[in-house]
């Protein structure tokens, strides 16, 4: 076979995909100096691409792998404190020794911010690991709750560190994070997530999610490949809380990493359908954008009393009730734009689909 | 010629389930290349058998061994590394995949590798999935699933679903296939096929294979050795000849009167 | 020892509302295997329907024996109103989704959850109210604990209800019918039981004992706000995972205990951790009996 070079082609369209952010991030800095009124829009994009990044990484744990994690806005918050601890009280006073507005500092900071990011990403897949791993035993229902408690549990061990502002919540972090910074990281997300899920390990997460038994008998490792799902969904979702704690008012607290907020990415990823990529991207950008776009409404209300999440809940609701497998259900944009439907084979679907449930010959199970 | 090491030995395997014990002291020596059959009644233990062997259950006592390794504290995937690789009763497909991918999947062991050659798409990474393409392609054709390598599982006829789980389980490349009730649920002319097609897997990829199967007609016409089995225990062993005129298996099958089933 | 006994006394009387929760959790799971994660907001309006009731009796009735019935109506007013809340979260949410897939429940009962934390704010505006004293509230000392008649009437109300719902399922017929439904859901169907009536009636009465939970909630803790059902709700579904899911004593046992060791944790050097407790006894019990003290475990068969 003739060797290829892997890596030029990719390298090319990374060059092209930076220099686009690049772009972005300039037109947008610039267009704030003459309309102020951008800068309301700027945080939605940016909160956009970190609720792109955070979706896309949970499909990789509930629609990839098929392990329900309500635990996601726990790791979230594992990486956001993290690299806002390292920047907050290493990072920033080194940065801020060197001349205001200097290059050198400028790309002192950049270049900080993404260790800091990427050191809370492994921070919260380290988290990550250690919930797979006993959650290993437990499926459905018991897993969701499982990881919904131990996304409290960070939150409750959070409340308790004094040193990362505990309950009142940790202020003064360098707001070092900007576009270019959160979608670079929401693209790497996305390509991680395609390539894996169109490769060996990818198709191990899938086998486990159709069927663990029948994977494990082909082979697949199902313990090391779950939380292998749980690592890499979590250093993502860690990467995203980074950037999070970065951008301006770069405040955290407690109060954001609630389960709640692990619902809202669980609603994503459902409402996109589960399992599809560009579904959870989709979903990410209409959920951020829907309470934003629901502004409005709040004028017509007596006393001032905001709508907004009645309606969010309300749609999520009909959606669900109207959609239950999502907006894309398991396909991808591509196939819902080329309307790739499985053709049913002409043969009449055969009666013997009836001994599907029968197990007659099982035994008992071992516990 | 080479000394035939047999593939697969279990000896005096046991299982309880509580009070009950649904398997019994059952010895088994699987040689390469072999047909064997394994038949018995509704709950003779059959399915429990298989588990054992795959790994899904522990025994409560005895030993099996694969090759020369004992599987005792092995678990499935371990075991399908050794060169086991079975079908299941109840069709286990990956329902929302496609056939193609259901085969590679089946190939899991062989196309190994990183998930950063995955997503660097190293030439590993290359290599690996073209092989893993051609092989599933070569499987589905032997199964003439090809012209459906794109649909999903689930929408497949149930004829064609049992044989998708075949190709699955020869794509990883198994010694010992393991085929629980392959004619279940097809009618005459498919069970005819299956037939055929299952010496055709034996004589093209030199795997021995062990099935379980209520269709006597295919038991008897493929297999050069078959066990009986009842309440978990064996009862009778030998070719298709023997077995058909043993008049121990005839009782169990038809429940004559039983002193002549105490062995 | 006395902070033990005060603790083990705070702890069962919250505990017991916990219970109340849980049972209404551990009866739809028993049933439809669903995690209702709108219960803890029923047992949330439960509160407020008490907190309206309560204070339009207290402008309009006066007197001992008044208070008394007053407050008996208001918990009737209270059940009357979350059960109907109960049969139409499931009647237009849940039950069009039986045969979708679970996680699609899932959300929807989160989504369920959302409309009714939101909608309450809407409603009742966000800020936290306090509750009307619907009896007279006396402390009762006992030897070196300090006491109210409040934890008694907590006590004494949960362990009537708790008797009328073991009585509802194990004394009547409705109640054979739910046994059937949550041992098997098709055979129940088969066997000519309304599966759907018994559904509904499910809710129905676990919404209304979240309804009592709310109102002695309110009564033992008088500050409530439209958010108050998420943490005794999640807490409540612990304790019934803990207890077993499905099992209904186990509910009210893991209500119990969850209670007791919160107040004792919250009594101790660690009281910072209270809220995460909970959780950590969840994983704990989770990871080395996954079918909680009493439940059974199912694993797939092959």
């Amino acid at each position: 076979m003739m060797p290829r070079a892997w890596w030029l082609r990719d390298l090319v369209y990374l060059v092209i995909f930076v220099a686009i952010l690049i772009g972005a991030t300039y037109l947008i800095a610039y267009s704030e100096t003459y309309f102020p009124a951008m800068r309301y829009y700027h945080r939605i994009l940016v909160m956009m691409g970190i609720n792109i990044t955070l979706a896309v990484s949970l499909n990789i744990i509930n629609g990839h792998a098929g392990q329900f994690s309500l635990g996601h806005a726990g790791f979230m918050a594992v990486g956001a404190y993290f690299a806002a601890f390292l920047t907050l009280y290493y990072f920033g006073p080194y940065v801020d020794r060197l001349g205001e507005g200097s290059g050198q500092q400028w790309l002192l900071q950049n270049v900080l911010l993404f260790i800091a990011v990427i050191l809370g990403g492994i921070v919260a897949a380290i988290a990550g690991y250690v919930v797979g791993l006993p959650s290993l035993r437990l499926r459905g229902d018991y897993l969701a709750i499982v990881t919904l408690g131990f996304g409290e549990i960070i939150r409750v061990i959070i409340l308790n560190i004094d040193k990362i502002g505990a309950a009142r919540g940790l202020s003064g972090i360098p707001p070092w994070s900007n576009f270019f910074w959160v979608f670079f990281f929401a693209g790497l997300t996305i390509l991680i997530s395609i390539r894996l899920v169109n490769s060996s390990v990818g198709r191990a997460f899938l086998a486990i999610r159709e069927d663990e038994i029948a994977a494990e008998a082909m082979g697949v490792d199902t313990t090391k490949y779950k939380v292998k799902a749980f690592i890499i969904g979590s250093c993502l979702a860690g990467v995203a809380g980074g950037l999070f704690a970065h951008f301006s008012p770069a405040y955290l607290n407690p109060t954001m990493f609630t389960f709640i907020r692990s619902f809202e990415v669980v609603a994503m990823v459902v409402l996109g359908g589960l399992g599809s990529i560009t579904g959870s991207i989709l979903a990410a950008i209409i959920l951020t954008f829907l309470p934003e776009a629901l502004r409005g409404v709040k004028d017509f209300m007596p006393g001032g009393r905001d709508p907004r999440m009645v309606i969010y809940s309300l749609m999520l609701i009909i959606l669900m009730l109207t959609r239950p497998q999502g907006l894309f259900g398991r396909r991808e944009l591509w196939d819902v734009l080329s309307r790739r439907k499985d053709t049913i084979p002409k043969e009449p679907r055969d009666a013997g689909d009836a001994t599907d449930k029968l197990d007659r010959d099982a035994g008992p199970p071992v516990t | 010629m080479p000394a035939t090491e047999p593939i697969l030995e279990s000896k005096n395997v046991t299982i309880r389930f509580g009070g009950l014990t649904a398997v019994s002291n059952f010895d088994l020596t699987v040689n390469p290349r072999e047909l064997v059959g394994l038949i018995g009644p509704n709950g003779a233990g059959k399915t429990t058998i298989f588990n054992m062997l795959t790994g899904v259950y522990k025994p409560t006592e005895g030993d099996i061994r694969v090759g020369a390794v004992s599987t005792r504290d092995f678990k499935p995937y371990q075991i399908t590394a050794l060169g086991l690789a079975r079908t299941f009763q109840n069709i286990r497909l990956f329902k929302e995949l496609t056939v193609l991918e259901n085969v590679k999947a089946g190939g899991h062991i062989h196309y190994k590798y990183s998930g950063t050659s995955a997503v660097l798409h190293t030439n590993r990474f290359h290599t690996a999935e073209e092989q893993a393409e051609e092989d599933a392609l070569r499987l589905l054709d032997l199964f003439d699933l090809r012209s459906r390598a794109q649909y999903t599982a689930r929408n497949l006829p149930y004829g064609d679903q049992r044989r998708l789980e075949i190709a699955r389980a020869l794509a990883a490349r198994p010694r010992l296939l393991l085929l629980d009730e392959p004619a279940a649920g097809l009618n005459t002319g498919e069970t005819a096929a299956l037939m055929t097609k299952i010496r055709e897997i034996r004589d093209r990829f030199g795997v021995a294979i062990l099935l379980i199967e209520h269709n006597m007609e295919l038991v008897m016409g493929i297999c050069e050795r078959i066990i009986v089995l009842n309440y978990g225990k064996t009862i009778a062993q030998g070719t298709p000849d023997q077995i058909q005129t043993n008049p121990v298996v005839v009782e169990a099958y038809l429940g004559e009167p039983v002193e002549a089933a105490q062995l | 020892m006395e902070d033990f006994l005060q603790n083990l006394l705070n702890g069962i009387a919250a505990g017991s509302i916990y219970a109340l929760i849980a049972l209404g959790y551990t009866m739809v799971y028993g049933v439809l295997k669903l995690i209702n994660f709108a219960h803890g907001d029923i047992f949330m309006i439960g509160s407020f329907v008490g907190f309206y009731a309560g204070r339009y009796m207290a402008r309009h009735a006066t007197g001992e024996a008044a208070s008394l019935g007053s407050a008996a109506l208001v918990l009737l007013l209270a059940m009357l109103v979350c059960g109907i809340v109960g049969y139409l979260n499931e009647r237009i949410a849940y039950r069009p989704l039986r045969n979708a897939p679970r996680i699609a429940s899932l959300i929807t009962a989160i989504g369920v959850s959302f409309l009714l934390e939101y909608g309450g704010q809407m409603v009742f505006g966000p800020d936290p109210k306090f509750f009307p004293t619907l009896v007279e509230k006396k402390i009762i000392h006992l030897g070196t604990i300090t006491t109210t008649n409040y934890q008694f009437i907590v006590l004494a109300v949960a362990i009537v209800f708790m008797g009328l719902l073991q009585y509802i399922i194990y004394g009547t017929k409705f109640g054979r019918a739910l046994r059937a439904v949550s041992f098997n859901f098709e055979t129940a169907s088969l066997m000519g039981i309304p599966t759907d009536r018994i559904i509904s009636m499910t809710f129905v009465l676990g919404s209304m004992l979240a309804a009592v939970a709310g109102i002695l909630y309110g009564l033992s803790y008088p500050k409530i706000d439209p958010l108050m059902g998420i943490m005794p709700g999640l807490k409540a579904f612990v304790a019934a995972v803990l207890g077993g899911i499905g099992n209904v004593p186990g509910a009210v046992v893991g209500g119990l205990l969850i209670g007791i060791i919160e107040s004792f944790v919250g009594g101790s050097q660690f009281s910072s951790y209270r809220d995460g407790i909970a959780f950590v006894i969840l994983i704990v019990i989770l990871l080395f009996r996954p079918s909680g003290l009493f439940g059974r475990y199912e694993p797939e068969k092959v």
